[in-house]
């Protein structure tokens, strides 16, 4: 739980609540919104992010997709181009992948081809796995290969807030946005207000304020920068942390206006470190405020290793929030509180094993 | 180029007369749509050496009874989607000549203000709705088209033109499957030229009639001859119509021949991929020829008719061309101003 301090208008809900709640709301309000994807109208609909969709919306509009990711991302763009507001949704991040060609060579490029004439208003919604043995072809984090393109715009929610936000922000926006959802995010709960308010596709959110560090996580890794950031401040280092939220557009200028006063910045993201989000932000950074540098900056990703499946390889495999923690208070100058910061973290998790997202988990996604 | 009905055509002729099954007026707009093609096609190939056109050009000389058959069955709401070897498309469903040849030219007037050349036509007035030059990376876009009139309650259709390669490629399946199992009113037509750029159809697919591709898909498919606009034009609006009434989508196998290159101004039979003896017999079935000797059988062309027609023509080429010419080299400053909406 993220945290429980309601507002009016508000309640406790998951993320994955949160997301079924915007598309509901979303279509409601507009009849040219629809939905597609392997699994939008089955039983499980899209780990509940879609359950009810079929009987309130009709299947017209809740479309149970062939197994034809690539074919479909291109009807979902050509019906864009005619004005409607497709939401695609892949239960993987890696079934995406073949539908590369169209989401490239056609969703970023119609609105730039046509000089400005066709608009593309889609959302494809991406999930990225982790744990219980899902292994190389369900946990990837390819965020970079969608960051790169322009004509893209690329959200990745951390919180359930941001989770209904982002995704009313995508629907209502005329560009093709990937919003790509960690597995483990859904599990969240947060607060959520109940009203349908679209959250601007721009710029980092402020999750906790500090100046020894500033930290910018990614998606899960946000919540992870989160609990370490927390258990480091009642040890009195106040970190400066950024949820990155929207990869691109970048907004950078928070960050490199936070690294001005902090001296020091780490950046953990939820994907390879070679060629990652956290190499662009550090050389971001380090263009825009490199004399402010007290330190290197550092990056905490994965390794040059697809993802095994055993849990007895998984867990040296993943970032921590203890290995965080140990990161902030080492480039802070404190790493004395490293060491009581990570007993407490991982006195927190306790026996959890390091392939599920929360005790009650019984598998298998 | 919707089919009208009118007493006088522009050339005066009595439009009840009737041309193999067409009213005269209506068969000399064929007539006329595939020879405006030919001679813009020309154009561009007599053109091409100035070095002006700096863009890759696709010619579809000897392919223009297919754009024009097809496109003549059509409403302006109708919408089509092309591939990289375009023009004859854009041009018979309307496109803007002026907007395609500044395209070309590179010029700010160009139909994508110089971000795409010759190989992404498209005109929205017109119902082009997109030209893309990755072979079937346009037929899904056609598909969703028709999903999207499906689900707004409109009874246009969508034509996707695709080529003999494209049914080699994965999201044709997967978009003629979508399109039938929702019964979209989509007609997919397909364009045989037999090679795909060098490739001759023989050694990149199995020998077997190609609306064969239809069956998996429960989807009629009919084969006619290419090079022949009325008979194109007859079965596009069979297909149109079966389409608009909720049957699904439909499948037409043109069979035609490429007289040019597969990219650019010239002839290259030197090059031995196919046979001068086959492009000899192709060119003897002249699309183009074939439709003004009909006419000409029936009294509807004259050659006082014919040669005011591309006179007409002529000068509207040249004035295209001008236009072309005329008008200035994009803003370099607007380059990224359309990368978002």
């Amino acid at each position: 739980m993220l945290d429980s301090n309601l507002r009016t208008n508000e309640r406790l809900i998951t993320a994955s609540d949160a997301i079924r709640e915007a598309t509901e709301q979303a279509m409601a309000a507009d009849p040219s919104v629809y939905v597609m994807g392997e699994g939008v109208a089955d039983p499980k609909g899209i780990f509940g992010t879609t359950i009810g969709l079929l009987e309130r919306f009709g299947a017209e509009r809740v479309i149970e997709m062939p197994i034809a990711e690539n074919g479909l991302t291109g009807v979902a763009i050509g019906s864009a181009l005619m004005g409607q507001r497709p939401i695609l949704i892949h239960q993987r991040v890696e079934f995406c992948l073949l539908a590369m060609e169209q989401l490239i060579n056609n969703a970023a490029k119609l609105h730039f081809v046509s000089g400005g004439v066709h608009k593309v208003p889609l959302v494809v919604r991406l999930i990225v796995g982790r744990g219980w043995g899902q292994g190389p072809a369900h946990s990837q984090s390819l965020e970079p290969l969608f960051a790169y393109v322009p004509g893209l715009k690329v959200v990745m929610p951390a919180t359930p807030a941001d989770a209904k936000g982002l995704l009313l922000g995508a629907i209502a926006d005329d560009n093709p946005v990937i919003m790509i959802e960690h597995r483990w995010t859904h599990y969240a709960s947060g607060r959520v207000p109940v009203d349908p308010v679209p959250t601007p596709l721009s710029g980092p959110s402020r999750m906790h304020a500090g100046d020894a560090c500033t930290v910018v996580g990614t998606s899960y890794m946000s919540l992870e920068c989160l609990q370490a950031v927390r258990a480091l401040a009642e040890e009195g280092c106040h970190a400066d942390l950024f949820d990155l939220r929207v990869l691109r557009p970048l907004d950078i200028n928070p960050i490199v206006e936070s690294v001005r006063r902090t001296g020091r910045l780490i950046v953990v993201d939820t994907g390879f470190l070679t060629y990652g989000i956290g190499a662009e932000i550090v050389a971001r950074v380090v263009e825009g405020s490199f004399g402010s540098l007290k330190a290197a900056p550092r990056r905490l990703g994965l390794p040059d290793c697809p993802t095994p499946s055993s849990r007895g390889l998984t867990g040296s495999y993943y970032v921590t929030a203890s290995d965080i923690a140990a990161g902030i208070a080492s480039l802070a100058g404190v790493p004395a509180v490293a060491a009581v910061v990570g007993d407490r973290l991982r006195e927190m998790r306790g026996e959890l094993p390091p392939d599920v997202p929360h005790s009650s988990f019984r598998g298998p996604f | 180029m919707a089919l009208e009905q009118s007493n006088a055509s522009d050339d005066g002729v009595n439009s009840m007369t009737n041309c193999a099954g067409l009213p005269a007026a209506e068969a000399l707009r064929l007539y006329r749509g595939m020879l405006r093609i030919r001679l813009v096609e020309e154009q561009i190939a007599a053109r091409y050496s100035e070095q002006e056109m700096r863009c890759p050009v696709h010619l579809s000389v000897g392919q223009e009874a297919a754009a024009v058959g097809v496109c003549s069955a059509l409403g302006p709401n109708d919408q089509i989607v092309s591939t990289h070897r375009c023009h004859s498309h854009y041009l018979a469903k309307g496109g803007d000549l002026n907007a395609m040849m500044a395209e070309i030219y590179g010029k700010a007037t160009g139909c994508c203000g110089g971000r795409g050349g010759s190989m992404h036509l498209f005109d929205n007035a017109a119902g082009v709705l997109a030209s893309v030059p990755i072979v079937a990376s346009s037929i899904p876009l056609g598909v969703g088209a028709a999903l999207a009139f499906q689900q707004q309650g409109k009874e246009h259709v969508a034509v996707v033109f695709m080529g003999d390669g494209s049914v080699e490629e994965g999201v044709w399946h997967e978009s003629a499957n979508f399109a039938a199992v929702r019964k979209l009113a989509v007609v997919f037509v397909l364009e045989n030229n037999d090679f795909a750029v060098y490739t001759n159809l023989a050694d990149r697919q199995p020998k077997r009639p190609l609306t064969d591709l239809a069956a998996p898909f429960a989807m009629p498919a009919v084969e006619v001859d290419g090079n022949d606009v009325r008979a194109v034009h007859a079965a596009t609006l069979d297909a149109v119509a079966a389409a608009r009434a909720g049957q699904g989508p439909s499948l037409l196998v043109l069979a035609t021949y490429r007289w040019r290159e597969h990219c650019g101004p010239n002839y290259d039979n030197d090059l031995g991929y196919r046979s001068v003896a086959d492009f000899e017999a192709w060119k003897a079935r002249d699309p183009v020829e074939a439709w003004a000797r009909t006419l000409r059988a029936q009294g509807l062309l004259d050659t006082d008719a014919e040669d005011r027609m591309q006179r007409d023509l002529a000068a509207e080429m040249a004035a295209a061309c001008d236009f072309a010419k005329r008008s200035p080299m994009p803003d370099p400053r607007s380059m990224g101003g359309t990368v978002y909406a």
